[in-house]
């Protein structure tokens, strides 16, 4: 590699650089200055996130580095920027309860920067191995992260299930990876491409192609590979749900849109009745399981379950308005899910005791009339009704699969959508129509930030969201 | 005047009014008033500015007027406003019956004043939204967004059972109104384009049109709501407050009478054509079945619930019958009964908030000590069967005539309902009002004060001035129907000729 060559890779991947060396800076100040440092590192990591995410947007580069294993093109600048907006508004509504939820350790910021890190290598991956140090450098932070409140028996036991679950989903990717190498010998996605558009394809690839999907099925919790969601979203201190429901998805389906799009476009067919089954799948189940759950945070992972299954309609497709419909998904979904997460960390009475219960919402509307007024914008928004953004996501991956003439998968989708829209329906109704049982504490002001700006985010997007639509239109360009 | 966006300021108008309410406190008895007065004042201001559009409105002009187009969310969705003779009056009426909502919950809404303002002026901006919006997205985002504000009003100011009827009437339109949205995007890759003028112009081909006159339909049909996917109607009236009620049948049913003209029969007329017998059943059976169910029921919201059900069969069976009777009968049908429904509805209101109940068995006598009461909910209850000289009678006898140049067997049974209407409409007058006053209930009740007079004596003016002389809204539907109809029978005309040459 000359040093010519060497220095534009630098440049390429300067928002990792700043991650992982600030990562180990902020590792080196918290273990010279101990625990009582946490919110000097907390706050130190949002600011290196932030720096990187201003590079990332301001920064010219484009194009392939490190010999082909790793890309920045508009898709993953995309994908980037969301990741990082997630992972700075998770880390910043950890603030407030940090002691509380015993999250007031250095170590936890240091864990999400890495993390973080690791998505925004899992997004830019453009080879097989590039994507596999990627996925495993974020999930390993996370298992740490999920268990962070290690007193807790919860807390502990989401943690050992995330990890013995994920590290199964690591032996299917690899175990899928070595099929397509063994098969293509290839590893990088654009050689991968090169030689299944030459040869026709053979039984291994296909195999190889479905252990693949598996794995990455499981990072973003679709239908079959999502049994982890509900213990782990329910079982996590409340600021690690948050931070799971953002980010790590928005990676997770950034490298699945990429690798079926780069690698495997040549086995569309092959592809898509995979997307297609676990897309309504995860639709349907997403819908129906959320009906029976009493605790809000269980609801909110079989409703995250559902619209991952959304957003694959849109991917199902295969076309650039599907693409683009996928990354405004993410989006919005994930405002979407911030905001929630940011009403939940609200629900706390002023004993101090976290609430997680639905019905603890009782009456939501006359105790804080301004969080009742957002959380029921946020589950309508959710539910998919115009003229709220949640509604703007669905439109674009629908249009998309009418235009591939996926007739049925989206008939199946608005139809589980109505049912999704139900138990939406209930928590509103418990915020309005029953009668309260009691006042939560202040809100702290930065998860009163947090969620209005994400409530005004979705009744706002129908004014102002062509710039934002624009931007996930032309992050499809990259692969088309 | 002509580069005023008048159709945008009517639309957003309410949410001046929104605005003011949020800076109003509400706490006290000036505050109550200051809310009130806010609403009341903005939802006159809003009726007084939308008749700008009638008197600007050019009636010999088929085509779109007022129309505003402007970029929105850059794919393609114009944000595209617009009115046509179909469209025009029903933007009067949405803002004409909003006045009489406030007033009509001046004093029966205790709690939560400001909220229950708040959502009646959104929702007001999305239906209006519904019948000036030319961009089918743009369409349905207002069509859907109907259901939050009302959702919430049922829910939140409702009666005992308010929960389930909230969710009943929220999932069943929902679940209409998805498979359109399915239907839309369809349309948006058959023609390219979101643009109702375009697609009006477009021609689908005959196989597709089929797919999505159905899916169309689903929506439609559950707004209107036809018989059998009625079934939301009456739980929602019943439990809906007052207001909510006059809504509900007023202006809301009519989004799906709407519907079906603008889109069901003007742009899918191979499908409407091979449909028409389809709707003409579920027509019959509705006015007729329903009318037998509104006569055994024992609540008066119930039975005007059925009724109007009954009342939008008529209307179904004018549109489809596609001729200039039938759609003109359908229009002021529709207009009429947003009127005379509303009009029951406020009825009903002015005894339920001295008693408290709507138990037909509860009333009788009220002729004794509520005689200005009786008049009104007379001139009302002969509007709602149909009497001569009641603008009832205007829309229901042109629809007949309508469906008999199209279907004389419909036209026959269609005709029964007419008796039908007649016997339950009068068997509840006669039961609420006439008899003798003897339960001791009902001996303090007092006659309509001022400002129940203020809401009922206009309602029946315009219902007997409609009666008389319908001139005007047939003046301002013609030329739209017209266009309408010859378009329609063109194409079924190519497409016979087409059939004769394949042969």
């Amino acid at each position: 590699m000359t040093a010519e060559l060497l220095i534009t890779s630098l440049q390429i991947s300067t928002p990792e650089l700043i991650l992982a060396v600030g990562a180990l800076a902020l590792l080196m100040i918290g273990v010279f200055s101990g625990d009582k440092s946490a919110p000097t590192v907390t706050g130190l990591a949002a600011a290196i996130m932030i720096a990187a995410g201003l590079w990332l947007v301001f920064s010219p580069m484009q194009g392939e580095a490190w010999g082909g294993a790793f890309v920045l093109d508009s898709f993953s600048r995309f994908m980037k920027v969301i990741a990082l907006i997630g992972s700075i508004t998770a880390m910043i509504m950890t603030v407030g309860n940090a002691r509380s939820e015993q999250l007031d350790r250095f170590e936890f910021p240091v864990l999400l920067t890495l993390a973080t890190l690791g998505m925004m290598l899992l997004i830019s991956a453009n080879d097989l191995i590039a994507l596999y140090l990627g996925l495993e450098l974020m999930s390993l932070a996370l298992y740490v992260v999920a268990a962070i409140n290690r007193d807790s028996l919860r807390s502990t036991e989401a943690g050992l299930k995330y990890f013995v679950l994920g590290a199964l989903s690591s032996g299917m990717l690899l175990y899928g990876m070595s099929l397509v190498y063994g098969f293509t010998g290839n590893t990088g996605f654009d050689n991968i491409a090169a030689v299944l558009t030459a040869e026709t394809r053979s039984l291994g690839v296909v195999f190889g192609l479905v252990f693949i999907l598996a794995g990455l099925a499981f990072k973003i919790s679709a239908v079959p590979f999502h049994m982890w969601t509900p213990d782990v979203y329910e079982g996590a201190p409340t600021p690690v749900t948050a931070f799971f429901a953002a980010g790590p998805k928005v990676a997770a389906m950034a490298i699945f849109v990429r690798i079926v799009t780069d690698a495997f476009m040549p086995v569309f067919a092959d592809w898509q009745q995979v997307v297609v089954f676990i897309s309504i799948a995860s639709m349907l189940l997403g819908s129906f399981a959320a009906i029976g759950q009493k605790n809000i945070k269980r609801l909110m992972a079989y409703s995250s379950i559902g619209h991952m299954g959304y957003a694959l309609v849109g991917l199902a497709s295969g076309s650039e308005t599907g693409v683009s419909g996928v990354a405004l998904y993410m989006l919005i979904y994930m405002v979407m899910t911030l905001g929630t997460f940011a009403c939940i960390m609200s629900m706390r009475r002023k004993e101090g005791a976290a609430l997680e219960s639905v019905d603890d919402l009782a009456g939501l509307s006359s105790t804080n009339p301004f969080m009742a007024v957002v959380l029921t914008a946020l589950m309508f928004s959710l539910a998919g009704i115009p003229p709220l953004a949640g509604f703007f996501a669905k439109y674009f991956v629908f249009v998309a699969a009418i235009e591939a003439k996926l007739y049925a998968l989206a008939i199946i989708g608005v139809l589980s959508s109505v049912v999704g829209a139900y138990y939406y329906l209930r928590i509103v109704k418990v915020m309005w129509f029953d009668a309260a049982n009691g006042e939560f504490a202040r809100t702290a002001g930065e998860l009163r930030l947090v969620f209005g700006i994400s409530g005004l985010f979705v009744t706002a997007y129908v004014l102002f969201g062509g710039p934002i639509g624009l931007a996930a239109e032309a992050a499809a360009k990259a692969f088309f | 005047m002509t580069d005023w966006p008048i159709l945008s300021t009517v639309t957003f108008l309410p949410l001046v009014g929104v605005v003011l309410l949020l800076l109003t406190r509400e706490d006290g008895p000036h505050g109550r008033r200051n809310i009130l007065n806010v609403s009341l004042w903005t939802t006159v201001v809003t009726f007084l500015v939308s008749l700008l559009i009638w008197i600007g409105f050019d009636n010999s002009n088929p085509g779109f007027q007022m129309v505003e187009k402007h970029q929105w969310l850059n794919t393609g969705i114009a944000y595209h406003l617009g009115v046509d003779g179909i469209s025009m009056l029903f933007v009067i009426l949405t803002t004409f019956l909003m006045p009489f909502c406030v007033l009509a919950s001046w004093e029966s809404v205790e709690k939560r004043i400001k909220e229950y303002m708040i959502a009646f002026l959104l929702l007001e901006v999305v239906m209006i939204g519904v019948f000036v919006s030319l961009d089918i997205v743009l369409f349905y985002v207002f069509f859907e967004a109907t259901l939050i504000p009302m959702f919430v009003i049922i829910g939140v100011w409702g009666g005992k059972d308010r929960v389930y009827a909230s969710y009943k009437f929220f999932l069943y339109t929902l679940l209409g109104s998805v498979l359109m949205m399915l239907a839309i995007m369809a349309m948006y890759w058959q023609a390219g384009t979101t643009d109702i003028t375009e697609l009006l112009k477009f021609g689908f081909p005959a196989g597709i049109q089929t797919w999505l006159w159905l899916a169309c339909f689903a929506a439609f049909a559950v707004k209107m709501p036809m018989w059998p996917v009625h079934t939301w109607l009456p739980d929602a009236h019943v439990q809906a407050p007052t207001a909510g009620s006059v809504i509900l049948a007023g202006v809301m049913l009519k989004l799906g009478g709407y519907g079906f003209i603008r889109f069901s029969l003007a742009m899918f007329p191979l499908a409407s054509d091979y449909f028409a017998p389809f709707v003409f059943t579920l027509s019959v059976l509705a006015i007729i079945y329903t009318s037998l169910v509104a006569m055994m029921q024992d609540d008066i919201k119930k039975l005007i619930a059925y009724s109007s059900v009954a009342h939008m069969g008529y209307v179904t069976m004018g549109i489809f019958a596609a001729n200039a009777q039938g759609v003109q009968g359908a229009i002021f049908q529709m207009l009429s009964h947003g009127i005379v429904s509303g009009a029951l509805f406020l009825c009903v209101g002015v005894v339920y908030d001295r008693l408290h109940t709507r138990e037909i068995a509860a009333y009788g006598g009220l002729v004794n000590n509520m005689p200005k009461y009786a008049v009104a909910f007379m001139v009302f209850t002969m509007a709602n069967v149909g009497l001569p000289g009641t603008s009832g009678f205007v829309g229901e006898f042109l629809t007949i005539i309508g469906v008999f140049r199209a279907n004389t067997w419909v036209a026959l049974f269609a005709a029964t309902g007419v008796i039908l209407s007649a016997s339950y409409a009068l068997w509840l007058y006669r039961r609420v009002i006439f008899g003798a006053l003897e339960k001791e209930s009902l001996k303090g009740l007092l006659d309509l004060s001022t400002r129940e007079k203020i809401i009922l004596y206009p309602l029946v003016v315009l219902t007997i001035f409609f009666g008389v002389y319908p001139a005007p809204v047939f003046d301002a539907t013609a030329a739209s129907v017209d266009l309408l109809l010859n378009n329609y029978s063109a194409a079924l005309q190519a497409a016979q000729k087409l059939a004769l040459v394949v042969h």
